[in-house]
């Protein structure tokens, strides 16, 4: 299991060639990435995203424990990045490993909606009409529920 | 005792963190310290629904007891992912 909060970028194939290689007894592996989207009408300059350094490392690594024991995950890998993110760059990707596909998708899942509102970061969007934080949605907290 | 702000929730307060004296017994009193302090703080924390609370780095609710504790954080929802 590896968590990672970072500022500098990712290879995301370097990343998941690593995650992948030797694992003669998982049969299933799923990699998650999230990209900074731009905004339709007004497009994005850039993506700030501010963390609670410590806090942060600490909630990653116990909701990948938990995904861990939860669909018995042969390992799993967060990666997520703070500061300042322009549109099309890699914000975050997680890779599951499991024997059998369902398990390794699922955690892939538990793993995104737990990252999405349990982990203490925040974004801010930066158009040519100024700066405003990204609100949370309710329909992030709702999907908590069916776990 | 540390009392850490962040997203928004800085940007009102005007401070990433600052160090307070206090004798609140419950997060819900150290709001009710902060909040009689000035404005800015009234501002922050006028709607606690919109708010949520860190103790010791682990999300808690405003009722949490703060006794032994050293850090305090006040957030808005997260947005990660």
């Amino acid at each position: 299991m590896r968590v990672s909060v970072q500022e500098a970028p990712f290879d995301l194939g370097e990343e998941t060639a690593r995650f992948a290689a030797g694992r003669a007894d998982m049969g299933a592996l799923v990699t998650f990435t999230g990209v900074v989207r731009d905004l339709p009408g007004d497009p994005l300059k850039v993506m700030e995203i501010e963390h609670y350094p410590g806090m942060t490392e600490a909630a990653l690594e116990d909701i990948a424990d938990q995904a861990c024991h939860r669909f018995t995950l042969g390992d799993v890998l967060v990666i997520h990045r703070f500061g300042a993110l322009k549109p099309g760059e890699m914000i975050m990707m997680v890779a599951t490993a499991a024997p059998h596909r369902k398990n390794a998708f699922e955690g892939a899942e538990f793993l995104m909606d737990y990252l999405k509102s349990r982990a203490p970061f925040w974004k801010r969007e930066i158009t040519a009409q100024g700066a405003e934080w990204v609100a949370s949605k309710a329909e992030d907290e709702a999907a908590l529920d069916r776990w | 005792m540390n009392v850490l702000y962040f997203a928004w929730v800085r940007e009102r307060i005007g401070l990433p963190r600052e160090t307070v004296d206090t004798m609140a017994r419950t997060v819900a009193e150290l709001v009710d310290e902060l909040r009689a302090r000035e404005d800015r703080y009234a501002v922050a924390f006028s709607d606690l629904s919109a708010l949520r609370v860190a103790v010791d780095q682990t999300l808690t609710d405003f009722d949490a007891s703060l006794e032994g504790v050293r850090e305090v954080a006040f957030f808005p929802p997260m947005t990660g992912g």
